[in-house]
């Protein structure tokens, strides 16, 4: 007898894969920047067609495939899940505490750095020159 | 640091300026500026010398263990006085330009002039 493709299998892994790969796609809109919850989304759809895949498999082993690729498909999908959380709830967040930065109705330590130009520009010359200065601090391009 | 690009008239028209500071050298500010189209003033420190004094230093983190910034966001008053500051948590989480003008906004009614 022919055995049926087992297509909650390779869906749930597609839907997972889509979850580890879109971070940057979603990162560019504003609801789902702050916290990646549409990537969760996604991985929880593949989770969930995935074990349907796997109790498919093994389960009714003579209608479905999938005893080899499902478990092979499922520790893929964990690894992907595992470092994308890994990234997100650990990597990203390995930020130095920083309780010394000035704070709200401090001063702001006085400053000259150099523009884009090489030219000399001091907090004060951008201060005096503005009603307000945003000085945002980045990690750079390198 | 886009979206301030997005919105820097918007923020140049009340009044306030964008600058940005890293570790980055002057020309690659330049070469970044002109590759991204961003058009307000960056900053270079790249002995963190300012991002010391600010306390953002995240040692270890750049390109060969070298020490860069951690983000983080300050808007200054005329008289150089911190109005707002914000210290992410999470380095894929920046400051959007509608809080620097929300606490702009916020300092002008407080402080008519």
């Amino acid at each position: 007898m022919k055995k049926n493709r087992n297509w909650s299998l390779w869906v749930g892994f597609l839907f997972l894969l889509a979850g580890f790969l879109s971070y940057a796609f979603f990162a560019q809109f504003p609801v789902t920047r702050d916290f990646p919850w549409a990537n969760f989304l996604l991985f929880a759809i593949g989770g969930i067609l995935l074990v349907v895949g796997l109790f498919r498999a093994f389960g009714k082993p003579r209608v479905y495939r999938g005893k080899i690729l499902g478990p092979i498909l499922a520790i893929l999908g964990i690894c992907m899940f595992g470092f994308f959380s890994y990234v997100f709830f650990y990597v990203l967040r390995e930020v130095p505490p920083s309780t010394g930065a000035p704070r709200v109705g401090q001063k702001a330590p006085e400053f000259t750095l150099l523009d884009q130009d090489g030219k000399e520009v001091s907090l004060r010359d951008l201060t005096t020159r503005s009603k307000a200065v945003a000085l945002i601090f980045y990690r750079g391009f390198w | 640091m886009r979206s301030f690009q997005q919105r820097l008239q918007e923020l140049e028209s009340r009044g306030i300026q964008v600058v940005a500071i890293s570790v980055d050298p002057p020309d690659i500010n330049r070469r970044q500026r002109q590759k991204l189209g961003y058009t307000y003033t960056f900053l270079s420190d790249p002995k963190a010398e300012v991002i010391r004094r600010y306390d953002l230093l995240h040692r270890g983190a750049g390109p060969k263990g070298t020490d860069i910034a951690r983000p983080a966001e300050f808007l200054v008053d005329s008289s150089g006085t911190i109005r707002w500051v914000n210290l992410t948590e999470n380095i894929a989480v920046r400051a959007r330009p509608q809080q620097v003008l929300e606490a702009f906004e916020e300092g002008e009614r407080a402080v008519p002039q």
